[in-house]
């Protein structure tokens, strides 16, 4: 890549003072979620039976409930450290071996929206900009146009109200025959139509520049010019993008696994809504914060690595 | 002296100037082809008003703002009320479909011989009339990204103001802030607050907010909280470059106070930038707005919202499948439009695009 020394410790200090902020950020959630759990009245234990005083002692007790908040916090960080998020309120199941089973489930939902809204979102940017104002380059703009304004959980409503139960072509999700068609089309539609403007716009950006007519002119064909030359430097916004995208499919993906009744973290995540599961609530929220997080802290750092123009401050 | 002496020679090719009239006033005038002066604001406006898809969309946006302010006062029912024929409550008038009459309302109006006022997108599974649910609903949309937006707006442009122009360290520790807010996952965080909230907090006696519920106070909340950071980078990043012209310099120079350099000089300089992003922010605004209702920690019941007009369709897609249609593409009418407009006036106000 041919950095030279001071550049080198340059995107060290960078690196450093990113990994510091994420640092930073991720224990601020974690102090969030934690005091705002502790504000809600009523403890883990209030049910609709009514426990007898010295019960009530005991289970507290034994959870370190009767400590003061803040000494509450380091003991719940600590076993946050070790990847115990306690149990649920609702089910008593330890909230990590949920995390772990239904984040399966989701990791392989977003994986193959990420991929699907990477490929056809550069594909159709790629073609917009290839034939500007003519006819594909409308169709491409018109649609990306209209799912920019469709919420997920209005397409994965739609999805589903027209494939499974109006034409009942495409089977409803179940664990047996999971079908993920549907669900991966309706998470990917709006980050798949960011990424067509982001690399239409860097594309067409890219064709302007002088080294493409350079290229053109020493007879490079078009395709090497197009794929090699073009494609290449356009595609430098869009990993930029890839951090917000984990972040978008994620936070999609919290509705899209509920309409289409998939088990996976999301649903899981409405569902303590919905029961107010706190612990649950707060194990999630945590984990989820922590990938987005980390997701973006990477893509940064790679854009920097990958476009040695962008200056480090 | 005498015009003609000026020719001295025949054949030479000094232009005889007998041959040349004087120009009337009136051609002089012709001449001037100086257009109308222009502002920076007036210019844009031009611009975007030459552009037919923000013009389409400004003309459905004040359609459906037109149908949200006239729907109430027309259509006789209200948004929480359970259809009744001659005051008694019709039980099957519910899930009507568009246009239907139910059985008792059809004999009430051959009794009576007159009309009762139709239901536009029918009615809902408790027998409330749809179509004023869905207007409800586009209202409490709109009014909640266009106050949210505001917010963003006013906190972002004074952080932003604040830290661009105290520069040094207050800058760095103002921006250090902002950037460990960027980073906190937003849709997390409105949930979480909505959540506990609902619990702890009890508006119902403040008047708008009541109605609207605790949730809606924890949405704004966060968008007070955490929405404004984008915009107080770039109101910062703005001004930073202004701060660095002469008439800064000149204004400091005869005293003027950094209040007044702030306000009457920097801030008008980025009111283009200003303009996009709350532009830009509306659109996001009801997106959150219709997504926390969707998922049930939007407005309270019985007001209707979007999301939760769509949430609760889903039940009987099968059946009535209108139900979602017309929320869901109220929404996407809404933010499309929002998205057209704010993206026609990026291209309309933004110097740094003009060609």
């Amino acid at each position: 890549m041919g950095l030279n020394k001071s550049e080198v410790i340059k995107l060290f200090k960078y690196v450093v003072k990113r990994v510091f902020l994420a640092i930073i950020t991720i224990f601020l959630i974690c102090f969030i979620t934690f005091f705002t759990m502790n504000a809600v009245p009523g403890g883990p234990f209030n049910s609709e039976k009514a426990k007898s005083e010295a019960v009530m002692q005991v289970l507290n007790e034994r959870y370190g409930l009767d400590q003061p908040v803040p000494v509450q916090f380091v003991n719940y960080m600590k076993n946050i450290f070790h990847g115990d998020f306690g149990v649920s309120l609702t089910t008593g199941r330890d909230i990590s071996d949920t995390i772990r089973t239904r984040f399966a489930v989701s990791a392989k939902l977003g994986g193959m929206a990420v991929i699907v809204a990477l490929i056809f979102g550069i594909v159709l940017g790629a073609t917009a900009a290839l034939n500007r104002n003519k006819w594909p380059d409308r169709v491409i703009i018109f649609f990306v146009t209209l799912f920019t304004a469709m919420p997920s959980f209005v397409a994965a409503s739609f999805l589903l109200m027209i494939f499974c139960i109006q034409l009942a072509i495409v089977p409803v999700w179940s664990i047996e025959d999971p079908s993920y068609v549907l669900p991966v089309i309706a998470l990917s539609l709006s980050p798949m139509a960011h990424i067509t403007r982001l690399t239409k716009t860097s594309m067409l950006d890219a064709l302007g520049q002088d080294y493409i007519r350079t290229a053109k002119a020493k007879g490079v064909s078009m395709v090497k010019v197009i794929f090699v030359h073009a494609l290449r430097n356009a595609m430098i916004p869009v990993i930029t993008y890839v951090g917000p995208l984990i972040a978008a499919i994620l936070t999609g993906s919290l509705v899209v696994e509920n309409i289409f009744t998939i088990g996976g973290l999301g649903s899981q995540f409405v569902e303590s809504i919905t029961k107010r599961d706190y612990t649950m609530i707060m194990g999630v929220t945590i984990f989820l914060a922590v990938i987005m997080v980390t997701m973006n802290l990477l893509s940064d750092i790679v854009y920097k690595l990958v476009d040695p123009r962008i200056k480090l401050d | 002296m005498d015009m003609q002496n000026l020719k001295k020679n025949p054949f030479s090719l000094q232009i005889d100037p007998a041959k040349f009239e004087k120009a009337t006033d009136d051609e002089k005038r012709q001449q001037d082809v100086m257009a109308e002066s222009t502002t920076f604001f007036k210019d844009g406006m031009r611009r975007l008003f030459h552009n037919p898809l923000a013009v389409m969309a400004m003309i459905i946006l004040a359609i459906l703002i037109v149908v949200m302010i006239v729907a109430p006062m027309v259509v006789p029912y209200s948004y929480e009320e359970i259809i009744t024929v001659e005051g008694v409550r019709d039980k099957a008038a519910t899930n009507l479909a568009p246009f239907e009459f139910s059985q008792r309302e059809q004999a009430f109006m051959e009794k009576y011989n007159v009309s009762v006022f139709p239901h536009i997108m029918g009615t809902d599974e408790l027998g409330r009339d749809y179509f004023i649910r869905v207007v409800y609903g586009a209202r409490v949309s709109l009014i909640v990204g266009v106050f949210a937006s505001l917010m963003v707006l006013l906190i972002g442009t004074l952080y932003g103001a604040v830290s661009g122009y105290a520069g040094g360290k207050t800058d760095m520790i103002m921006m250090r802030i902002v950037d460990i807010l960027y980073s906190l996952p937003d849709i997390l965080i409105v949930i979480l607050l909505a959540v506990v909230f609902k619990q702890t907090l009890d508006f119902s006696n403040i008047p708008i907010i009541g109605k609207l519920g605790t949730n809606m106070v924890s949405m704004f909340l966060v968008f007070g909280l955490l929405y404004w950071v984008g915009m107080a980078r770039i109101v910062r990043g703005e001004i930073l470059t202004i701060k660095e012209n002469e008439y800064i310099l000149a204004a400091k120079s005869v005293g003027a106070s950094p209040a007044h350099i702030v306000w009457s000089h920097i801030i008008p300089n980025c009111l283009s930038v200003i303009i996009i992003m709350t532009a830009q922010e509306i659109p996001a605004a009801i997106f959150t707005e219709s997504y926390l209702s969707f998922i049930g920690l939007g407005v309270a019941l019985p007001m209707p919202s979007l999301g939760s007009l769509a949430n609760a369709a889903r039940s009987g897609m099968q059946s009535y499948p209108w139900k979602l249609v017309f929320p869901a593409v109220a929404i996407i009418l809404i933010v499309l439009s929002f998205n057209l407009i704010g993206d026609a006036m990026r291209d309309a106000f933004d110097p740094k695009l003009k060609k």
